[in-house]
């Protein structure tokens, strides 16, 4: 049995190597800002020279998480709001994979909030990227947790009741270290973020607004964006928690009155991730669990060993 | 009074150390050479509140908790002493003594501590005490503790007392206590252990009559638990990631694997909630390590998401359901097989799945290694089920039997040379879910020439979402077949996982599944050897379902009763959906108070079904065959 071996980085990756050559079984409407996050995600790989072959790209339901069929690579289309433990349990199992992780609003904030609010804490080692569309598309039109309030719909015929959850600063407070938000309308910015959020070391949380062209006409997400690091009005060090929370409430505020800002908002460098935590209190092992399987020379403990405290 | 068996109940207050006193006792009889059997009740409380445990010694091995017990050891609950409190704690302070005398063999011995415990609150105990010949020795244990130690120490007072009036040997004790003790803890507790025992001797008559047997292990013995079982089973099949959430009483394995692995080089993880748990399970399995979790019922719910995912990504895994009374949160801490429906049947869509059921401590080790090793093998969820009962009970087993060899194969998983040849499709991703095979080799993400998607979506052999109708026939075919082949492979194994007891010619057959086999097999021994024509079967496959053992047993007895915990007979039901048959002949002893059945209750079931109907005594129900 040969051994499994941790693939090195290729430079020469273009973003033509993440296209899968057979027709994907399309759910994208055209004009779905659901291209733009692929495009702007392919882009962002090649310019990191990650070999598709190590790259396990976790999605879980919706539009959205369709992103799998799209894209060429290790790919695992999970189930409605679970992509996040299925991420980092394989980032944990294996450290050398580069861990991506995708969903919807409804995925991410309603349905998987809770798996949201916990990787957050724990800082896993991986990039989660939310498509922010404020609709559930693949059902058919229905509010989603980033909705604004009003927004109508047959499950919500007089208009949602409800104010929306602002994923950013729900990002920050759960712990996540570095945040941040990008357009569809924005590839350039988009493909920077995606490429500075993958480099991380920590839990990247990227909210990533795309436009729903067939269930969501009225969003904002259409209009020229502002980008807050290229403009002197929003100066603020993305290094402080609490002056990254004011830009946050601005943001999250703005949005919803047609004012789109985007960028940087958190970046905490000295943070340890959950994977170093964990070793440094000997409950992770240094080399990938994986590994082990494949070595012939490893010694497998045993249980019997563990008998002679119940003699 | 003579006995060839020692059936000691140590009943207290919840927190003030019964469990530990009660283990250490169980090893040190389990060390002078006694088979032994451990039966845990407790309630669902942190401190106060009734509990006891009860331990079977004899020089025969015992296989379940026997019937009544011989020598009741009262210490009184701690937590209820509180008088500002009474509110609360009601009569608690004297239940130990109190709630423990239904079951008292006629002549068996009463400890109680009298520096708790006042008998004079319990109205009728000296009438009881005299009319079935009870041997009552009231002594002050907590005094006895104080003055040498510290009060909690009344435990070790007690079975200071316990050894003088059973006859036993302080050695075996003495040995324990250093083993487990620092330096001050252990010079008090042996003085409140001797200065106990010599009070005993000197103030009372210990001629009780009781002895410990004599007995004597051919080779060493270890005590496990059935949660021990399951877990060291994990370690040997190179289980290294384990992730769960805590509930009672699967909280067992998650503490035992989550203190073993950091030492095994492995990782444990305690998530958000279940759904996270089996998520993350699926997670690290999917990228190349061997993986588990599991819940009791409740949680198990939350799981039935991830259960069906792996099902249809072909992701091997093991889930552990522990059961306990439900549904919804039932009693916490009590016994029942109700989770049996659940378990086959959560979650959409028809089910690759597998499930062992085991009956007792060994067979939690050898049946999660053959989960392990079918999961991996076949690519699918394989579930291990017990319950409470099997959770908590202690037993003897030979240490030589888990000198095993370590299997951490990955079954059905491809190298990276072999991924070179395996098919590829013309774009070059990889053919994982060909359909031209039972079960297609996996790659792991990393590895070259293996990307595929694993979607929880019906898909093409390289993973993409398909609904073709062809390619949908196939592949549900194709995951619905394995359980074909491993049917024919757990056939074909040398030792069967169904057990038969009695005579081959018997007319009525008992059936028992799970953690009452053990119950059942003894209720039959005392029938046969009683010249009763019964005979037994214990399963402990489930899915898939034993088809030809369990047609060939029912089918050469005249009747069959099938005993388990639960009101509404649900693998009678399991039995009659498989076999589409024999409903006139199948009926069922039913037992849900939280309570694991007797012996006695299934001997007595068995003689009202010979002697033509009836109602059992107990807290039990008799349901007759739909045909009656």
């Amino acid at each position: 049995m040969s051994g499994f071996n941790a693939i090195s980085s290729e430079p020469d990756v273009q973003r033509d190597d993440y296209t899968p050559e057979i027709e994907p079984q399309a759910t994208w409407c055209p004009g779905c800002g659901d291209f733009a996050v692929l495009k702007a995600l392919k882009g962002a790989l090649a310019e990191l020279g990650k070999d598709p072959e190590e790259i396990l790209l976790v999605t879980g339901i919706g539009c959205s998480s369709k992103t799998n069929s799209y894209f060429d690579s290790y790919g695992f289309h999970s189930i409605h709001g679970r992509p996040l433990p299925i991420a980092r349990a394989a980032k944990m199992a294996n450290p050398g994979l580069e861990v991506i992780a995708a969903g919807g609003d409804g995925d991410g904030y309603g349905i998987g909030g809770n798996h949201f609010t916990h990787s957050a804490r724990e800082n896993h080692d991986m990039t989660y990227i939310v498509f922010n569309n404020e609709v559930f598309g693949l059902t058919k039109g229905q509010s989603s947790p980033t909705s604004p309030k009003g927004h109508k719909s047959k499950t919500q015929k007089k208009g949602v009741a409800k104010d929306p959850v602002r994923p950013l600063s729900l990002g920050l407070s759960a712990g996540a270290s570095y945040i941040a938000r990008t357009a569809a309308v924005n590839p350039r910015q988009a493909q920077e973020i995606l490429v500075e959020a993958i480099e991380h070391d920590g839990f990247a949380h990227v909210d990533f607004l795309t436009q729903c062209p067939t269930w969501n006409k009225d969003a904002r997400q259409y209009v020229p964006y502002i980008d807050v690091q290229d403009s002197d009005d929003y100066d603020f060090d993305i290094s402080d928690r609490e002056e990254a929370f004011r830009m946050m409430y601005e943001t999250e505020n703005s949005l919803y009155d047609g004012k789109v800002l985007t960028g940087r908002y958190y970046k905490e460098e000295d943070r340890r991730t959950y994977q170093e935590e964990k070793r440094m209190r000997g409950e992770m092992p240094e080399e990938p669990l994986v590994e082990r399987y494949f070595d012939d020379d490893y010694e497998w403990e045993r249980s019997y060993d563990l008998l002679d405290r119940h003699a | 009074m003579t006995t060839d068996e020692l059936i000691w109940r140590v009943a207290g207050g919840s927190g003030d150390g019964v469990d530990s006193t009660s283990q250490n006792f169980t090893k040190a009889l389990m060390r002078s050479g006694l088979h032994v059997f451990t039966h845990r009740h407790y309630p669902s409380r942190i401190r106060g509140g009734h509990t006891y445990v009860e331990i079977r010694a004899s020089d025969e091995p015992v296989k379940s908790r026997g019937n009544g017990f011989n020598f009741l050891l009262a210490l009184g609950d701690s937590f209820a002493r509180n008088e500002d409190e009474t509110a609360v704690y009601g009569d608690e302070e004297i239940k130990p003594l109190s709630e423990n005398l239904d079951e008292l063999h006629d002549g068996g011995i009463i400890v109680y501590d009298t520096g708790q415990i006042d008998a004079a609150d319990i109205p009728d105990f000296e009438e009881r005490a005299d009319e079935h010949d009870w041997q009552v020795y009231p002594i002050d244990l907590r005094s006895i503790a104080q003055e040498h130690g510290r009060e909690i120490m009344r435990n070790t007072a007690g079975v200071g007392v316990t050894a003088a009036l059973i006859d036993m040997e302080l050695d075996p004790i003495e040995e324990l206590m250093r083993e487990a003790m620092g330096e001050e803890m252990l010079e008090a507790n042996l003085s409140v252990l001797q200065d106990a025992y010599d009070h005993v001797t000197a103030e009372f008559d210990t001629d009780t009559g009781l002895s410990v047997p004599e007995g004597e292990h051919d080779e060493e013995q270890v005590l496990l638990s059935g949660s021990h079982g399951i877990s060291y089973a994990a370690i040997d099949e190179g289980c290294r990631f384990i992730s769960g959430y805590p509930m009672t009483p699967w909280t067992d394995v998650f503490t035992i694997l989550s203190q073993e692995l950091e030492e095994m080089g492995g990782v444990a993880e305690q998530v958000e909630d279940e759904i996270a748990a089996a998520a993350a399970a699926v997670g690290a399995s999917h990228a190349g390590a061997k993986a588990m979790s599991g819940s009791s019922g409740g949680g198990f719910a939350l799981m039935s998401e991830p259960l069906g995912l792996a099902e249809m990504t072909e992701t091997p895994l093991v889930l552990v359901e522990a059961m306990r009374a439900g549904p919804s949160t039932g009693m916490p801490t009590k016994t029942e097989q109700a989770d049996l429906e659940h378990v086959l049947y959560s979650s959409q869509g028809d089910h690759s799945r597998v499930a062992f059921a085991p009956s007792d401590p060994l067979e939690c080790y050898t049946q999660t290694r053959k989960a392990f090793e079918i999961a991996w093998e076949y690519q699918l969820p394989a579930i291990v089920i017990y319950d409470q009962k099997l959770q908590g009970e202690y037993r003897n087993v030979p240490k030589s039997f888990f000198d095993q060899q370590p299997n951490p194969d990955l079954g059905a998983t491809l190298t990276e040379a072999e991924l070179e040849d395996a098919p590829h499709d013309h774009t070059g991703r990889f053919q994982r879910f060909q359909t031209d095979v039972d079960v297609s080799p996996r790659s792991l993400p990393g590895q070259k020439n293996g990307r595929y998607l694993a979607t929880g979506n019906e898909h093409w052999p390289n993973g993409q979402i398909a609904e073709d109708p062809t390619n949908r026939v196939e592949q549900v075919h194709r995951r619905l077949g394995k359980l074909d082949s491993i049917r024919e492979d757990l056939n074909a194994m040398d030792e069967s996982y169904q057990s038969y007891w009695g005579a081959d010619d018997a007319e009525i057959g008992v059936i028992a599944w799970g953690s009452h086999q053990d119950t059942a097999e003894e209720a039959v021994e005392e029938l046969a050897a009683d010249g009763k024509p019964v005979k037994g079967l214990g399963v402990s496959e489930i899915m898939p379902f034993p088809k030809s053992e369990v047609t060939e047993f029912i089918e050469s007895v005249d009747e069959v009763l099938i005993v388990e915990m639960n009101a509404s007979a649900q693998f009678r039901g399991l039995v009659q959906k498989e076999l589409g048959t024999y409903g006139e002949k199948l009926s069922s002893l039913l037992k849900y108070n939280g309570e694991p059945f007797r012996s006695s209750e299934i001997v007595e079931a068995v003689d009202l079904e010979l002697n033509g109907g009836g109602e059992p005594t107990a807290q039990v129900t008799l349901q007759p065959a739909a045909g009656d």
